[in-house]
């Protein structure tokens, strides 16, 4: 992943400052989205295509990208909450990789409609599992992909944690 | 066609992130409605996708349309990471109970989104007698 760039290099300079245009009204914020978005959803395609999953089994595939997902979300957007404002490169990275990547990589809509195809009289207990197992893991990732990486700043920088007041 | 799928994914990450901050500027809740919004709604187009698809005619064209679509923009469009976050986020903030909720909520309005898809296309498949 390059850097992706200062999406505030041409502000719209007026006579009044102070009215800042809406991230979701600036085209460069759009377009970092949509190709963070392209490339995250082509890489879930991939590993998708790459195996077939049963039709009454549990969608491995899926449950995986969306547990890995959850955790480098919960890594990436403390990592970047911890370092500094949401502003210049910082919102850039976190439109980039989380909302785009991220955000396009895991899907809820295939995990639902999964879910959905696997309430079955044959397959409920696939279902069931399936459900709250993808939702207990991915929120367990996220919470230590967050404490991981407040961690990891902690131990890195003590003097900035202890500055920054926690 | 791996291209255009992932122009979908794209196309659906940009509207994810307009109709999050459209709902994020009228929520007066401290719930992150927008993406369980964009959940919700993106479960019901990948259900009417699927059911539509599933029992399609052109055995090509169809598994096309449905990657690009569904792969792609509904994927896209729809979040699981932010879902957790969001979660564990207010978990933190505001009690176990209401991360719970807002997980279940969530779930389960996703859930029936899906089912309810599914069952209008299978109607409309149905109806047009073409299943």
């Amino acid at each position: 992943m390059g850097v992706t760039g200062e999406p505030d290099r041409t502000p719209t300079r007026t006579d009044h400052p102070p009215r800042r245009r809406a991230p979701h009204r600036h085209p460069g914020l759009l377009a970092l989205i949509f190709v963070g978005g392209a490339l995250g959803t082509a890489a879930r395609a991939a590993l998708e295509t790459a195996s077939h999953a049963a039709p009454a089994g549990i969608p491995w595939v899926t449950l995986a990208i969306n547990v890995v997902g959850s955790l480098l979300l919960g890594v990436l957007l403390e990592l970047l909450a911890r370092t500094g404002p949401d502003t210049g490169w910082r919102r850039g990275a976190r439109l980039t990789l989380g909302t785009g990547v991220l955000g396009g990589f895991t899907t809820y809509s295939t995990f639902a409609v999964e879910t959905v195809q696997r309430m079955t009289p044959d397959a409920f207990v696939i279902g069931l599992a399936y459900a709250f197992g993808s939702i207990v893991l991915g929120v367990a990732a996220a919470a230590l992909g967050l404490t991981g990486a407040r961690r990891l700043i902690a131990h890195r920088s003590p003097r900035r944690g202890s500055e920054a007041g926690r | 066609m791996m291209l255009l799928l992932a122009l979908g994914g794209g196309l659906g990450a940009v509207m994810r992130f307009v109709v999050d901050a459209a709902v994020a500027r009228r929520n007066r809740f401290r719930v992150p409605l927008g993406t369980m919004l964009v959940n919700v709604t993106g479960s019901l187009v990948l259900g009417v996708v699927t059911g539509l698809l599933t029992a399609g005619t052109a055995e090509s064209t169809d598994a096309t349309v449905r990657a690009v679509l569904g792969t792609g923009f509904c994927g896209g469009y729809t979040t699981f990471s932010t879902a957790s976050v969001e979660t564990v986020r207010l978990w933190l903030a505001e009690g176990r109970g209401t991360g719970v909720r807002y997980a279940a909520a969530t779930l389960v309005g996703s859930l029936a989104a899906a089912t309810v898809g599914l069952a209008v296309a299978h109607l409309a498949l149905t109806t047009t007698g073409a299943a």
